[in-house]
């Protein structure tokens, strides 16, 4: 069976791949998003466009991946349970398939209470465990949730995420298993500062035979200024900072601390990069694509295999 | 049958309130979430906690209430019988059954009813 993706085949071929997180725009013209993506260029594999992230509005990720798609680089559309019900989710889904779209990560989302609309109704119609099972219903058996038949059936890479640092910490890697078993291909994580947790993690999800069933890329975040870090630390739930990284950026003269970001970076990379079980590696720069570049490059990850892009528009698996 | 339906739901509602803080979403899943009604949940989640949980356990909505489904895992440790349901994969809610009797729909394997696109798993 071909890879669904460049993505895909890079995994299966055992590669360690990189991928990133693309700042999401609030502008109508596409070169905003293109901009921004061109820093990218060479230096991921593939490049995730975020769903409304931290619950505040941005252009659509499902607008933002095809306007990648479009400029040949390789994009993986978050879609969350928040904003849409099963329908809704369903028709963005065949919509991205047929718009050239083969990766895909789903989860609940942000709170809209996190974001800048916080009076919203949140719609959770299905969760996000079961939005998994439908796209994997929509790729492998060809039918919508209400069982009616797809004239031609998606081929979709389908991501999934968790978070090792949230209680009740000895259920999640139960529930990494739950997803893999309603069809993720692959897991991105909450961001890891806290390697030694980390690995507790991977080692239950080793001993749960899951190592050789789903891709697991831990996210490592890039952060830019004590304040930064301080506000991921204190403000952002689900996020666990340890003091030894804020201290060590607060300790660091101001011009120097995007530098020291730079350098924990790499320095997490290096680290979940000897956990057994770990394919690849997710970038964050909060609104810093070039830090992602700096990481890349200082962490030893470039060159990028040049695969060449799958076809990427229509053709089934 | 309505009548009898009601005089359930005059029974059940306020019991499953009182003890689970119950929803009456019609298709209860209790013995599978350790006793922690998950339609508590802010986000509905049928299938686990959200990656938003507190570090001391709390909700991300909510930071003064505890997460339904901390609360859940505990309470599936402490089962005798089910503490491997909370491993299952839950089906989609059906919104349809709403305010209904979850004892009527058990009996007459209503809640059991799935989309007809949902894959039965294996233990689900």
């Amino acid at each position: 069976m071909p890879a669904p993706s460049r993505l895909a085949g890079l995994l299966r071929d055992g590669r360690f791949v990189v991928t990133a997180e693309l700042t999401s725009t609030n502008s109508a013209d596409p070169e905003a998003t293109w901009r921004l993506a061109e820093v990218l260029r060479g230096s991921v594999d593939a490049v995730n466009c975020t769903d409304n992230t931290g619950a505040h509005v941005h252009m659509s990720s499902l607008a933002a991946a095809h306007l990648l798609v479009e400029k040949g680089i390789e994009p993986i559309m978050q879609l969350t349970v928040r904003d849409r019900n099963r329908l809704a989710l369903q028709a963005d889904l065949l919509g991205a398939a047929a718009l050239g779209i083969r990766n895909i990560v789903l989860m609940s989302g942000d709170d809209v209470t996190a974001g800048d609309h916080p009076e919203a109704r949140r719609i959770y119609d299905i969760d996000s465990m079961q939005l998994i099972e439908v796209a994997a219903g929509m790729r492998d058996r060809g039918v919508y949730l209400s069982g009616r038949k797809l004239e031609q059936a998606p081929s979709f890479f389908i991501g999934a995420v968790e978070n090792p640092f949230a209680p009740p910490l000895e259920f999640r890697p139960l529930r990494l298993q739950k997803k893999v078993r309603a069809g993720a291909d692959f897991i991105q994580t909450q961001l890891v500062f806290d390697v030694p947790l980390f690995a507790r993690f991977m080692s239950m999800v080793g001993d749960l035979g899951l190592r050789d069933k789903v891709f697991i890329i831990p996210s490592i975040g890039i952060p830019r200024s004590a304040r930064g870090a301080r506000f991921m630390r204190d403000k952002v739930p689900g996020l666990h900072v340890p003091d030894a990284i804020v201290d060590r950026l607060e300790k660091t003269p101001p011009a120097r601390q995007s530098q020291e970001g730079i350098q924990i970076a790499v320095e997490l990379v290096k680290a979940v990069r000897e956990i057994p079980g770990v394919a690849g590696v997710h970038l964050i720069g909060i609104k810093w694509e070039e830090g992602v570049v700096q990481v890349a490059e200082a962490a030893g990850l470039l060159p990028r295999p040049t695969m060449s892009p799958l076809a990427t528009v229509g053709g089934s698996r | 049958m309505r009548v009898i339906e009601r005089l359930v739901v005059a029974v059940e509602k306020p019991l499953k309130e009182a003890v689970w803080d119950c929803r009456m979403c019609g298709q209860c899943i209790l013995h599978s979430t350790g006793l922690s009604c998950p339609m508590r949940c802010p986000k509905n989640l049928r299938n686990g906690p959200c990656g938003g949980v507190r570090a001391n356990g709390n909700c991300e909505v909510y930071p003064d209430k505890r997460c339904v489904w901390v609360e859940a895992w505990e309470g599936s440790r402490r089962l005798p019988v089910f503490r491997d349901h909370i491993e299952h994969l839950q089906k989609p809610v059906d919104w349809q059954l709403q305010g209904t009797s979850s004892w009527i729909n058990l009996v007459s394997a209503r809640d059991g009813v799935a989309p007809k696109g949902w894959e039965a798993h294996a233990g689900s």
